[in-house]
């Protein structure tokens, strides 16, 4: 049995739409840029910086000639990460204008060690010569987030929060621009006393910068047919901050323990502990969504994580202030969109599966095709261009294929579905590919999706730790410290079969970090309000829309 | 005058929670006087005494009759200027918190609120507030005289302690303003019992019910205890129970005397709604409910059986 | 009618308490305090119904309070009023009613509404001390509003049930959180904010001098932060068929029945 067997009804139909709003309601902008994490922000700033030596242009766009719409309460809210940044993008978008210095990270990584974990050791290995960090910087995303916000409105853009893209306008095979989700509907879907409809954003070039698991990407990729003939492939990162006692002096990953190696239970991933300043420490597991066990709980796993002696001793009187969770699309190059533009839209960053999974790497990709998409936007809105004639937007495609994502992700292109042979000869493959520098194997490897991986049941869940409330936690007090407090009386955002047998039930139920789902005796009960939009159920059997905007969680420090 | 507390009247009865403030000043130790405010009041200076007061204002007048502030801060702040005070103490209720707050315009006097103590230490007053949800408890003061305090409700009980008192008349002149607002009707008590919010009692029900058809349980314990009736929010969407009665994080906040958690398993999200009650009572059959970390009396046990029983004892006891 | 509107900016997310000054950390992101939403809600519906007039909205607060004000103005107010100045930090009731009467006096609008509480503070008392201020009569807690021949007739929610209250104007109304429902603001109403009238006031250009704003200008001071009394000994039992009655013994241990 597999998860795809009971697919939800989602058709992207649903969310494609001409513009319905009368035109003079209709609100009109230059560019629209939907998502305030770093590949959108980057894109908003690099456009501001070429419209400031192009005032005719920006006239032409009219009142508002760049907007970004973000779903979460703020921008940052919804962003999470490790992170170790590679700074190459955000040099080149501030050259001359800002320096590293002037960016809120925590520090330049200076010491590393890789660990391979048992239930009782830590033993060192060497780094793999695809995870050195020499010159990267620890940042908390979701503060860089904000960072990169305020320089986005500085630079012009004017910033929507709670204002998430509900369906895609297409009109005459172009992209029109988005419409925006409903307030103040209940449970059922009726109108509440204050509902307040979305409204249909009409711009000359949309931009799509939505993550993982963007909705309106997958819709785009459908509806313009430019998926890649490997579908994407997810992993489910779980993460904590902490306060310590004692500083942590270099950044730290983890393989093994407590992940299994044989080849069967399909357990990719491995940990991260990285020093954010002197006196707080962020960890997290990170597990792929090709696992099969139905018991496998990545939350779990990061508790479990915790009680071994190394963590132990690193989160020694210290507190967790928060927690959050977050999916990596892993499938790399050959997942990558066949084409990432179409009439009037161009794609961006990990929506687009812009992620080195050896070296962890994604942010620095995504800040580099904002400021490619900027550019290609630009170009096609000087006089004598319109960005929807078909191929106005292609010069984004070449830039990519220039740009180093597309050396990068290619060097390191089947390193990860290695690992679908198991830990120790994928080891070997990835070691062999990186000595190749990507020649070897020649060819791409497929990908399968998570959702086709036949399930299999262990007793996994025994040695879960019981929450003690000090070192290890339940999910529900977690998305408590997410700062989720979604509104409850509305509809539900996730699109799921709800009858579906006990393993499928058992499946989600332990595999989502927030706890939405529950195994009952004919299915699974759903609570909707604990969702912090992680986008695993997408993954593995569902669907995620985003629900009303503002809801989910207010990451300030993940 | 050192203390002046204003004992708030409904009907012909003064109410407990400025007797309870009374008895508090009357325990430190300090002169205390109380003042009753309103028409054809005359009668309820003597009920000042047994808790405390040594005299008892009384400003009697039929425009004083309807409960609304303004009146009262004229008269409050005719008195301080009259016979001085170096504090006034209020017990938390709608009338109350508009007084006390006007008076401390009228006067330039520093207001503390939502205190639950107040002592002496070193000659100086200080008073205890709680904030963020009850969690941290904040010790303030005041820079200067009168001090105006405002107690949370039910802070202190009553305790009878003194005897006869002698009562004063107090000058009744109105300002203009003050006169501007108009009872045209006033409200009589409510007798489907208190909001939830105000309630002394809360009974709370959730999953552990096992349906909506067991909400009568809770109901019949809420109304034998005179209390409110409160749910989870699982309950809640799964329509067991109104939106309205739902307490938590993304509910109602409340803080009664007595909270009894009925089949509550106590998650975080519903424990920052009620942490703050006085008394927590949890009947769960699970014995390892989160709820059983912060209850007063953890009750491992099935809420079907417990619940009816329990009803039928408190209205035995009621009865006598 | 003209109708002056009384916001706070107040923090988001997980409140904390700085150790250091021994106040609310106001540091971090911040909103538009959810009460005065209904304020803002009742104000627009009242214009709405007599078709014109002016909804204003003013705030005493830091330099970012203008978030709170732009999120009033998106909703559907006209104009905006930041009292700001270093000076106003720190100020209490005393010192926060007479800066706000202050600026309100200048408005001399026909009503002055204020939302329930802050939920930073909880003190249902703005209201009411700005009334004295302003010397005019004052209703709290007030369910229900209907304007008519230039009175108001309004509900007053107490602990005993519901008053009805008139008022002529001009007048001070604190609106309770059972009032209605906040509106969302819509798109264009955010994206129009930013181009309405958003006036600054310093505490000079109110006349008003260091003495009476701020910690200076307070009466009344935070001492000590303590960790709030143990609950006290914890009892967990094991229903025996005795439950109800232990229940019962502990209730009245407790005196609570």
């Amino acid at each position: 049995m597999k998860p795809a067997d009971f697919a939800p009804p989602f058709r992207a139909s649903d969310y494609v739409a001409p513009p319905t709003d009368p035109e003079n309601e209709r609100i009109d902008v230059g560019v629209l840029i939907v998502g305030a994490g770093p590949g959108g922000l980057a894109c908003a700033i690099r456009i501001g910086q070429l419209l400031d030596d192009a005032p005719e242009i920006r006239e032409r766009l009219g009142e508002v000639p760049v907007v970004v719409l973000e779903k979460g309460k703020a921008p940052g809210s919804h962003l999470l990460s490790g992170a170790v940044v590679n700074p190459r993008s955000l040099r080149r978008l501030f050259k001359g204008r800002k320096r590293i210095e002037d960016m809120p990270f925590y520090g330049p990584v200076e010491h590393e060690s890789v660990y391979f974990l048992t239930a009782n050791r830590a033993l060192r290995i060497p780094t793999p010569p695809t995870m050195q960090n020499d010159g990267n910087h620890v940042a908390s995303l979701a503060r860089l987030g904000r960072w990169l916000a305020e320089q986005a409105e500085e630079s012009g853009a004017m910033l929507l929060p709670e204002t998430p893209a509900h369906k895609l306008l297409i009109d005459g095979g172009r992209a029109r621009g988005v419409r925006t989700g409903d307030k103040g509907r209940g449970r059922n879907g009726e109108e509440l006393g204050n509902f307040e409809p979305g409204a249909d954003v009409v711009a000359r070039v949309t931009v799509l910068a939505e993550g993982t698991q963007g909705h309106l990407t997958g819709v785009a990729l459908e509806r313009f047919g430019l998926q890649s003939e490997n579908p994407q492939v997810w992993a489910l990162g779980v993460k904590e901050v902490w306060k310590v006692a004692k500083p942590l002096d270099r950044v730290i990953h983890t393989m093994g323990w407590p992940l299994r190696p044989q080849a069967k239970y399909r357990e990719f991933g491995g940990s991260f502990i990285y020093p954010m300043g002197d006196d707080m420490v962020t960890l997290g597991m990170v597990v792929g969504l090709d696992y099969r066990d139905v018991e496998l709980s990545v939350h779990d796993l990061l508790q479990e994580l915790k009680t071994h002696t190394l963590v132990r001793g690193i989160l020694e009187g210290g507190e967790r202030v928060a927690w959050g969770a977050k999916t990596i699309p892993e499938g790399g190059f050959v997942s990558l969109p066949k084409q990432l533009h179409a009439p009037g839209l161009l794609i961006c960053g990990d929506g687009a599966g812009m992620v080195n999974v050896p070296a962890l790497k994604g942010i620095h990709y995504a800040i580099e095709s904002g400021s490619l998409a900027a550019e290609a936007a630009f170009a096609a809105l000087r006089r004598g261009e319109t960005p929807w004639r078909p191929g106005a937007l292609a010069a984004y495609d070449e830039a990519i294929r220039q740009s180093f994502i597309w050396k990068d992700l290619q060097q390191v292109r089947n390193m990860r579905q290695a690992f679908g042979r198991g830990f120790w000869l994928g080891g070997a493959f990835a070691g062999a590919m990186t000595a190749s520098r990507g020649k070897f194997p020649p060819g791409n490897t497929r990908t399968e999706r998570d959702s086709e991986q036949e399930l299999l049941r262990t007793d996994r869940a025994k040695s879960y730790p019981a929450p003690d409330g000090k070192l290890t936690f339940d999910k529900l007090s977690s998305v408590f410290a997410s700062g989720n407090k979604t509104r409850d009386d509305q509809p539900n955002h996730i699109v799921i079969r709800r009858d579906v047998p006990g393993e499928v039930a058992q499946l989600w139920e332990r595999m989502c970090p927030a706890q939405v789902y529950e195994a009952t005796g004919d299915g699974v009960d759903v609570t909707p309000s604990n969702c912090v939009q992680c986008g695993a159920i997408t993954a593995k059997g569902g669907r995620l829309t985003p629900p009303e905007g503002g809801s989910g969680p207010e990451y300030t420090l993940t | 005058m050192a203390t002046l507390v204003f004992l708030e009247h409904h009907g012909s009865e003064l109410l407990k929670g400025g007797l309870g403030v009374l008895s508090k000043a009357a325990s430190l130790g300090d002169d205390v006087s109380g003042i009753v405010i309103g028409s054809g009041v005359r009668g309820l200076a003597d009920e000042a005494g047994k808790f405390g007061a040594a005299r008892v204002y009384v400003a009697d007048d039929a425009q004083l009759e309807a409960p609304l502030p303004q009146p009262r801060v004229d008269v409050l702040a005719q008195l301080v200027r009259d016979k001085g005070a170096d504090s006034i103490l209020f017990a938390n209720s709608v009338l109350a918190a508009d007084t006390a707050a006007g008076l401390a315009a009228r006067l330039d006097a520093g207001l503390n609120w939502d205190l639950v103590d107040i002592a002496r230490n070193d000659g100086k007053l200080v008073g205890t507030r709680p904030a963020l949800q009850d969690s941290v408890y904040v010790e303030v003061g005041w820079t200067s005289q009168p001090r105006i305090a405002l107690f949370r409700t039910g802070s202190f009980d009553p305790v009878a302690s003194g005897g006869a008192v002698e009562t004063e008349d107090v000058p009744v002149q109105l300002e203009d303003f003050s006169t501007g607002a108009r009872m045209v009707e006033q409200a009589h008590a409510e007798s489907e019992g208190p909001s939830i919010e105000e309630a002394d009692v809360v009974v709370a029900g959730g999953r552990g019910l096992g349906g909506p058809e067991n909400f009568t349980l809770v109901e019949g314990l809420a109304k034998a205890l005179g209390g409110a009736v409160g749910a989870t929010r699982a309950v809640v969407d799964a329509g067991w129970y109104p939106y309205s009665t739902q307490v938590g994080q993304t509910g109602k906040t409340v803080s009664p005397k007595l909270y009894v958690a009925c089949g509550i398993s106590g998650a975080i999200q519903h424990k920052v709604g009620m942490q703050g009650s006085g008394v927590i009572v949890a009947i769960n059959k699970d014995p390892n409910a989160p709820i059983f970390d912060f209850s007063d009396l953890g009750v491992v046990g099935d809420v079907h059986q417990i619940v009816p029983k329990l009803t039928e004892l408190v209205e035995q006891r009621k009865g006598q | 009618m003209k109708i002056a509107v009384c916001v706070k900016h107040v923090p988001e997310g997980t409140k904390r308490i700085d150790p250091t000054t021994k106040r609310l950390d106001r540091g971090g992101e911040g909103a538009l305090n959810p009460f005065d939403a209904n304020a803002v809600e009742e104000a627009l519906r009242l214009k709405q119904a007599t078709g014109e007039g002016e909804v204003l909205v003013v705030s005493l607060g830091p330099a970012k309070a203008q978030d709170a004000l732009r999120k009033a103005l998106a909703m559907g107010a006209d104009r905006a009023v930041l009292v700001t100045d270093d000076a106003a930090a720190g100020s209490d009731l005393v010192a926060t009613s007479r800066a706000l009467a202050q600026a309100l006096e200048r408005e001399n609008a026909d009503l002055v509404l204020f939302g329930q509480q802050g939920n930073d503070s909880d003190g249902a008392v703005l209201g009411a001390a700005v009334a004295d201020r302003l010397r005019r009569p004052m209703v709290s807690q007030v369910a229900e509003v209907t304007h008519a021949d230039g009175k108001l007739t309004v509900k007053r929610q107490t602990e005993f049930g519901y008053d009805v209250i008139e008022t002529q104007l001009p007048a001070v109304v604190a609106v309770s959180d059972a009032i209605n429902e906040p509106r969302y603001p819509s798109l264009k109403g955010i994206m129009g904010a930013k181009s309405k009238p958003q006036a600054t006031l310093s505490a000079d250009d109110l006349g008003l001098t260091a003495e009476v704003v701020g910690v200076g200008g307070s009466r009344t001071e935070v001492l000590e932060l303590k960790a709030p009394p143990s609950r006290g000994e914890s009892r967990k039992i094991e229903d025996d068929g005795s439950a109800a009655q232990a229940i019962i013994d502990f209730l009245t241990e407790k005196r609570l029945i």
